[in-house]
């Protein structure tokens, strides 16, 4: 082999090197994330995202919209009446902050952390989602159960959330399950892990409450 | 320009046009979604597939490009070079991952497995040598093993678009082929050490 393509290679490879250090420092957003779930968290915190205006209805029936929260922070998850793997986690972690709100602002549904749970299941109707709630002994004012009326509007609200639902050849779904932080204007502003202390929870709030 | 024999032309063409007709096949949308259905459909089949194209690809390349492209690798150093890099990224479960939910990121995928995977692998392997192929097969093996277990035991599902046992049997996949193809080289190794002249 001719020594002269020697340097022509230490070229290239250094090219190539760095390049390739480029793209997975930019593919995973410098190191932080490796999986479609971290990036989604670290492209959130860096930028709220503006959210759909779809019409909700809660478990009692009533139709709202995101807007009607405009002004206080809200935490929000995604849920199927259901499933028994990740909602409950989070539907666990949701009555943790519900009982501590209750705790601080006893009986002042208008101070204490708004929290609602979408379903994305079609099947989920609002006596479904009643029962649900009461599993949870949630009081259905401050933390709310909700579905989405038009089916393509929830296609257009889990988009903007980035949660990603599939069907288990079994029945059921498997997505991906966090607590979501709206901040005072309506915009989803930062995504915490299911496992988030009731009070970190809070405090995520108390930031976004600006 | 090199001679190069009838036999070894024909041979070419054949691989040429086998590459071109396996990429357009895997292209379909039929077998995009059968293959990219299940986890390891996509990362075990349909990922090196594309990567075998992009091998058949560089034998039918014209031997003036060859030799145009072997000025920028000499043994072979920064094609492996290359097609290590490439491969890792589509092991990322962010870019399985984006590879369904965009399709601009599948048609890279489509693109860069074979071109900058296949291509560099095929016109590198030979002018690494025995110590470069032992070093690049004792460190992709351990890699693969090491993220197929991860796979495996993520108390998380990596990839939005799989189900967890699905990421679990492509796990125990990988894993299963790392161990394979290591029980292979030592086989091969052994034997070949078998028969090489004591020096």
């Amino acid at each position: 082999m001719p020594n002269g393509q020697w340097p022509r290679t230490i070229v290239a490879s250094l090219v190539i090197g760095l390049a390739g250090g480029a793209l997975f420092w930019r593919g995973t957003d410098g190191f932080r994330a490796v999986t479609s779930e971290q990036a989604r968290r670290v492209a959130i915190a860096a930028s709220p995202r503006s959210l759909p205006a779809v019409d909700l209805e809660d478990q009692n029936g009533r139709s709202f919209t995101l807007e009607e929260y405009r002004g206080r922070p809200v935490i929000v998850d995604f849920v199927y009446t259901q499933c028994r793997l990740a909602c409950p986690l989070l539907s666990d972690a949701f009555q943790r902050v519900a009982r501590a709100e209750q705790a601080k602002w006893p009986g002042d549904v208008d101070r204490q952390l708004p929290l609602l749970s979408i379903t994305f299941d079609p099947e989920d109707t609002p006596p479904r989602l009643r029962e649900y709630a009461g599993h949870y002994s949630a009081d259905g004012r401050s933390w709310r159960f909700a579905r989405v009326k038009d089916q393509r509007d929830l296609a257009q609200l889990l988009r903007a959330f980035d949660i990603v639902v599939i069907r288990e050849p079994q029945g059921g779904f498997q997505h991906n399950a966090a607590i979501h932080v709206l901040d005072v204007q309506g915009r989803l502003a930062r995504v915490l892990d299911l496992g988030t202390p009731s009070e970190d929870v809070a405090r995520a709030a108390e930031g976004q409450s600006r | 320009m090199p001679p190069r024999g009838k036999a070894g032309d024909r041979r070419m063409v054949i691989g040429a046009y086998g590459a071109i007709l396996a990429f357009a096949a895997l292209a379909l949308p039929w077998s995009r979604h059968a293959l990219e259905r299940v986890m390891i459909g996509h990362m075990l089949v349909q990922i090196p597939l594309l990567v075998v194209i992009g091998v058949l690809m560089a034998r039918a390349l014209p031997p003036g490009v060859s030799a145009r492209l072997a000025k920028w690798n000499a043994g072979g150093v920064s094609g492996i070079l290359l097609a290590l890099i490439a491969s890792s990224w589509w092991m990322v479960p962010r870019a399985l991952d984006s590879a369904l939910a965009s399709p601009a990121m599948e048609v890279a995928k489509f693109v860069t497995l074979p071109l900058l995977v296949g291509v560099p692998l095929a016109l590198s392997w030979s002018a690494l040598g025995g110590i470069g192929r032992g070093f690049v097969i004792a460190n992709v093996l351990p890699m693969w093993a090491v993220v197929g277990w991860a796979y495996m035991a993520a108390p998380v599902r990596v990839c939005n678009y799989y189900l967890v046992d699905q990421q679990v049997i492509a796990g125990l996949g990988l894993l299963s082929l790392a161990v394979a193809l290591g029980v292979a080289v030592a086989l091969m190794s052994f034997r070949h050490g078998a028969h090489a002249p004591t020096v």
